[in-house]
């Protein structure tokens, strides 16, 4: 076991740097004045990219810390890239948004960056009680946030059911991990999996561990069947947040299931493997059929949210390095083109206007070229159409099944896929063919500019150059694999 | 590496130049793709120089997806026949792009006319400068598209926007063959890499697929696939006969698309697979016999047109005839060379065509033209030079080039000696119907109506420069390739080499030191007489005695309609294909199959699949104990599943 | 000195009763109390583990735990009480405005 060093100073730096930026953005609160919070987003957002190149200054690390519960590795590295890059375009986005929707405070923000602190823990969780930690971290905030609009019935609404369903999951996934305790006599992965390996023990209480793992991750993530909070937490929660836990808590999510999974228990690979890809083939079709029916943008995001993590799952299920990689590329493509079209939507937020309806989609095309252009390419990476960075997502994932064997759920897939299509484009019809209803007024500060030009950029520039990404994907795992 | 990249990407930026600011530059517009192609042009040359030695150039410009063996990217790979291949096409489009300046002068459809040859030169260059098949099928369907847009270029005249369409349409038939033969390529190798594939064709000699119940040899299909398109391409017997009505479209295009560059992608594509083709005799003698066919058959359907621009159509398509003969007798180099030395003369003679039309004021119809040799002198050299050349008289280009084709064809064995008969007959009939345009065109009485007749001028500079520069290499092109039997060193043949191999014919085994010189130096003087046979008859029967063609035409009715009326093969087609299948399409799959079928089986999917989503979204209840319910039930239900069936 | 087969057995027991106790009631405080039952349910099992093999992981997990459902009842009754305050009502059957 390796004794308690400096290292473990190091290793937690960008978590340390993280948390110390929510505490500041607390205390500057105090200061600010009322229609200046603002500037605490900006604060945020250059704290953020501060903690990313620190981040990015460990890159190569391997350090195994604080008696084995937290590595920094290439995987965690790469998934707190990612947040960290979710999490500055959720702020960005939010700017104009808070302001107008009276939830102008300085926590939020900083709910946002412990939410961020709580996911980068999960990533770098080497011991499933530092990933209950991290996980409990970023939940609390997240149900907070999900309420934070507190005039709205919707509002409160989704958080209570967010919270009341989450709280119920982390049982669920707390009993697991009781029992993995009990039945290995160690938290820690690495010794979970050598217990396993020693073949001392195979009774079913290990299989009944980790259906209750599954479902306490398969929550977070949003895979069906724990996906049911899902759609009326999406349409509840201010959409900037939604845009937000759209994907960190997911991304965050697979970054713990996948570690846990790959890492801890790999003795009963064949076991979980039944059953995350039953998972991934309900999660597909429930999300994407259920998505067709649906009228309000948001919710018909969220089903699109649980049809994707069933796409994630396909990757999953393939295992290996290529994988393990299709996902984590996977989950990075998301996290852009599922930031755009939550940023189109707050964009179409007028007074008195929700703006979540897809008739308020309506001649986009006609008042604002721009805007619709935009939202048309993010429809399109949602809907896997190249060369948009979605079709590189689906093109890795199903290339990795079919090479593990999995041809049939990449056929799926493919189909899933098809059906998709109809339910993204349908948007693109409302935009272009339709006439619009009412005068448009778009609400598009700077900021939702800037975060709405990065995540277009990123779509297509992955869409059309994904090796830089799918190279980092490799690399980062290369020593976990 | 950003020199060679700049050869297409310059066409390109001027295309998108053009695109978007076409409209304010007006009758400028010509001003970006002319700089870009004679730069692209200068560059050319440069990579020329750099391939001399024998080196091939190797890039990967951008690689889009790489996953294992599937290897998606755009790259260069330049070896002495894609240098050969950037001569002809810049040197051909840049003169094109000159004369366009003159000849479209006026056209409101200017700016975007050099805004669609941009697009073309860019296509056709990336075609040729392709290392994968799939760069190679998408440019080739580009040029393709390019060629649409160009023939309908007056899409008002509704002739023009048919001929387009028949272009595209029987084109698609080939490009069909052509993209299953690289599926299969795909298939059998794992990639489409040329490296990759041609490096281990070998291995692959002896497989057979099986085909509805037959067994053929894996590489005799691959090759046939790809023969079908390059079929389509460069307008071969069956599917020739969208190239004389691609006439439709302005000259400099016809010049460009349908004699220099497009329809040669063929030939450059047989030759490039060469390492493919070579595998399989039987491929090998369908490209000799299709090629040798084709060459006669549109020979004889040129002798009876009246249309100049029909004439050198169906010209083309037999000249192409030959440089696939060159090819199916493995004598690739010939075929380039041909390939070369024909973009030049015939480039020429569309475009001397042009400047003809342009001076009869948009006369096309030879039985009323005749005299103009004193009114456009210029046209009038340029034009007869590149006619000398074609009809293979010594010391023109297109002498040496056909000429090595007709030797290496007597000298092979099989298919190509006999077909050798058939090319020397077509070489007879081409001398003759060339000089039949130039004596009913430029000489004899002047035929046209007084107010035309009044009208003849000689073409602007900036139209005639490009004639004199084109007749000058249609001169001296063949010089690099001049044979050794009569003191020559065969430049070219040493330069290809490279790519090719050093023997004759390497693969159906020409006896090189058997053949003696001797015998070469006898057939060529066979090949002169023959080409001056051609030219005498023609001399005579249209100069000497201007009433015997009519009589000739008299005494064989039968004969000369079905020349006339090119074999009736458009009306057979008509009657066979066309209205069949309008037909059926109407009467059968548009009212029965699609409305009642699939029209039917769609909207019962789509409302099945709207059904379920109507049920499944009931599952979202709104009930927190629901959501709760559902989860547990899950885990209850994994248990379950765990416990009562594993 | 109790066998761990039946405190695992027990807190297997705590941890139906929880489940049980969250379906069966509408009062929100009263599912939140069965969540916490739950929790408590896999602390017992925790310490139970650390009694069988040694190791005092386990109990310093509970006292995690502690923490963590300390924290996660306060948001949770902060909560409850501000949609009492706007709703007059703890019943969750009467938060279902979204559904579908």
């Amino acid at each position: 076991m390796p004794s308690f060093s400096m290292d473990n100073m190091v290793s937690i730096l960008p978590e340390m740097i993280v948390l110390s930026l929510a505490l500041a953005v607390l205390m500057f609160d105090l200061a600010l004045p009322k229609d200046e919070k603002r500037y605490l987003a900006y604060f945020s957002v250059a704290g953020l990219a501060i903690a990313g190149y620190q981040t990015m200054n460990l890159a190569g690390l391997q350090l195994d810390t604080f008696y084995g519960m937290f590595v920094l590795d290439g995987y965690a590295i790469f998934f707190k890239v990612l947040f960290y890059i979710a999490a500055a375009i959720a702020i960005l986005i939010s700017i104009g948004y808070v302001k107008g929707q009276e939830m102008d405070k300085g926590e939020y923000y900083a709910l946002i960056l412990f939410a961020t602190a709580g996911m980068m823990v999960m990533a770098s969780g080497a011991d499933l009680i530092s990933i209950y930690l991290g996980l409990e971290l970023m939940a609390l905030s997240v149900y907070i946030l999900a309420g934070f609009m507190r005039g709205s019935m919707k509002s409160n609404e989704a958080a209570l059911k967010y919270f009341l369903l989450g709280a119920f999951s982390s049982g669920i996934l707390l009993y697991g991990i009781a029992i993995i305790y009990g039945v290995t006599g160690t938290t820690n992965l690495a010794g979970i999996a050598a217990f396993i390996q020693s073949g001392q023990y195979s009774g079913p209480a290990l299989t009944l561990a980790m259906i209750l793992l599954v479902a306490g991750f398969g929550f977070k993530v949003a895979a069906v069947p724990f996906h049911m909070w899902v759609p009326d937490v999406y349409e509840g929660a201010p959409t900037s947040v939604t845009a937000f836990m759209s994907v960190g808590p997911k991304a965050a999510g697979f970054a713990a299931f996948l570690r846990v999974f790959t890492t801890a228990l790999p003795g009963i690979q064949p076991d979980w493997t039944v059953i995350i890809a039953s998972l991934a083939i309900m999660s597909m079709l429930i999300g994407n059929v259920v998505a067709i029916s649906q009228t309000n943008i948001k919710r018909m995001l969220a089903y699109s949210s649980i049809a994707h993590a069933g796409y994630a799952m396909v990757g999953f299920v393939s295992g290996g390095m290529q994988g393990v990689s299709s996902v984590m590329m996977y989950l990075f493509i998301y996290m852009f083109m599922n930031l755009g079209a939550f940023g189109m939507v707050v964009m179409l937020r007028k007074d008195g206007v929700a703006g979540e309806e897809l008739k308020d989609f309506a001649g986009l095309a006609k008042k604002n070229r721009t805007a619709a252009l935009l939202m048309m390419v993010f429809m399109f990476s949602l809907a896997g159409i190249p060369p948009t960075a979605g079709f590189m997502g689906k093109f890795y994932v199903f290339m990795a099944a079919i090479d593990a064997g999995f041809t049939w759920l990449a056929i799926i897939g493919v189909m899933m896929s098809a059906v998709s299509a109809y339910f993204y484009l349908r948007v693109i019809m409302y935009m272009y063919m339709k006439e619009p209803e009412g005068e448009f007024e778009l609400a598009a500060p700077l900021s939702l500019k800037l975060a709405m030009a990065v995540a277009v950029l990123g779509v297509l520039y992955i869409g059309m150059a994904p090796a830089g990404l799918i190279d980092f994907a490799r690399i980062s795992i290369a020593g976990m694999m | 590496m950003l020199k060679y990249a700049l050869i297409p990407f310059l066409p390109l930026a001027a295309f998108v130049f053009n695109g978007l600011l076409g409209r304010w530059l007006k009758d400028k517009a010509h001003w970006p793709p002319l700089f870009a192609v004679l730069f692209s042009f200068v560059l050319a040359v440069s990579t020329l120089f750099e391939v001399m030695g024998g080196g091939h150039i190797e890039h990967v410009l951008y690689s889009w997806i790489v996953s294992g063996g599937f290897d998606v990217h755009i790259g260069f790979k330049i070896d002495q026949l894609t240098a050969v291949m950037l001569i002809v096409v810049t040197t051909v489009s840049s003169l094109v792009h000159i004369y366009s300046v003159g000849y479209m002068h006026g056209d409101k459809g200017y700016p975007r006319f050099f805004a669609y040859l941009s697009l073309f030169t860019f296509s056709m260059l990336m075609l040729v400068m392709a290392d994968n098949f799939l760069q190679l099928y998408v440019f080739w369907e580009a040029v393709g598209l390019c060629s649409y847009f160009l023939i309908g270029f007056w899409y008002e005249k509704k002739s023009a926007s048919d001929a387009g369409k028949k272009a595209f349409v029987v084109n698609r038939v080939g490009d069909f063959g052509f993209g299953l033969g690289v599926m299969l390529i795909f298939i059998t190798f794992g990639t489409l890499n040329y490296d990759a594939v041609f490096a281990t064709a070998g291995f692959h000699a002896a497989e057979t697929v099986n085909i509805m119940g037959g067994t053929y040899s894996l590489m005799t299909v691959i090759a046939l696939l790809l023969f079908t398109g390059a079929v389509g391409k460069s307008a071969q017997l069956p599917l020739h006969v969208w190239l004389p009505d691609a006439m439709e479209g302005p000259t400099p295009v016809s010049a460009l698309i349908h004699a220099a560059t497009m329809v040669t992608a063929g030939v450059f594509m047989v030759a490039r697979c060469h390492p493919i083709f070579n595998l399989s005799p039987v491929a090998l003698d369908v490209v000799t016999w299709t090629g040798g066919i084709t060459a006669l058959f549109a020979s004889t359907i040129a002798l009876t047109q009246y249309d100049i621009k029909r004439v050198v159509a169906y010209s083309t398509i037999s000249q192409l005839g030959y440089m696939f003969v060159a090819c199916g007798v493995g004598a690739y180099t010939a075929g380039i060379f041909h390939l070369m030395t024909h973009a030049f003369f015939k480039g020429l003679l569309f475009l001397g065509a042009g400047s003809v039309i342009h001076a009869m004021s948009g006369e096309q119809d030879m039985r009323n033209m005749g005299g103009l040799k004193k009114a456009i002198p210029w046209t009038f050299g340029t034009f007869l030079l590149a006619s000398l050349s074609i009809s293979g008289v010594p010391g023109l280009a297109g002498f040496f080039s056909k000429d090595e084709i007709l030797w290496k064809a007597f000298t092979s064995h099989g298919a190509g000696h006999t077909v050798y008969y058939l090319l020397a007959f077509a070489a007879f009939l081409t001398a003759f119907y060339s000089f039949r345009v130039i004596f009913m065109t430029f000489y004899g009485d002047c035929r046209a109506s007084h107010e035309v007749a009044h009208h003849v001028h000689e073409s602007p500079k900036v139209m005639l420069l490009p004639l004199v520069i084109l007749a000058t290499l249609a001169v001296v092109a063949g010089y690099v390739g001049v044979p050794e039997a009569i003191g020559g060193s065969n430049r070219f043949h040493g330069f290809m080499a490279h790519v090719f191999g050093g023997g004759h014919g390497a693969v159906e085994g020409v006896v090189e030191g058997g053949a003696s010189h001797a015998l070469e130096v006898t057939m060529m003087l066979v090949s002169i007489l023959i080409g001056v046979g051609g030219i005498g008859l023609a001399w005579f029967m249209y100069i000497v005695k201007p009433d015997l063609p009519g009589k000739v035409a008299g005494a064989s009715t039968a004969v000369y309609n079905l020349l006339y009326n090119k074999y009736y093969i458009d009306e057979i087609y008509d009657f066979v294909l066309v209205n069949p299948v309008k037909w059926a399409s109407t009467h059968f799959f548009w009212k029965v199959v699609d409305v009642s079928i699939i029209d039917a089986f769609v909207n019962a999917v789509a409302s099945l699949v709207d059904a379920m989503s109507r049920v499944l979204r009931r599952l979202q209840s709104g009930y927190f104990h629901h959501y709760a319910m559902g989860m547990a039930l899950g885990v209850f239900v994994i248990v379950g599943v765990f416990l009562f069936i594993r | 000195m109790v066998p761990i087969s039946h405190i695992l057995i027990l807190a297997g027991m705590i941890f139906a009763l929880g489940v049980v106790c969250v379906f069966a009631h509408r009062n929100i405080l009263m599912i939140l109390i069965g969540v916490e039952i739950m929790l408590n349910a896999a602390g017992l099992a925790f310490v139970a583990g650390s009694m069988r093999w040694g190791m005092p992981e386990g109990q310093i997990f509970v006292l995690f735990l502690m923490a963590m459902a300390a924290s996660e009842v306060s948001v949770g009754l902060a909560l409850v009480v501000y949609l009492h305050k706007r709703k007059r009502s703890v019943n969750i059957d009467d938060f279902n405005e979204m559904k579908d």
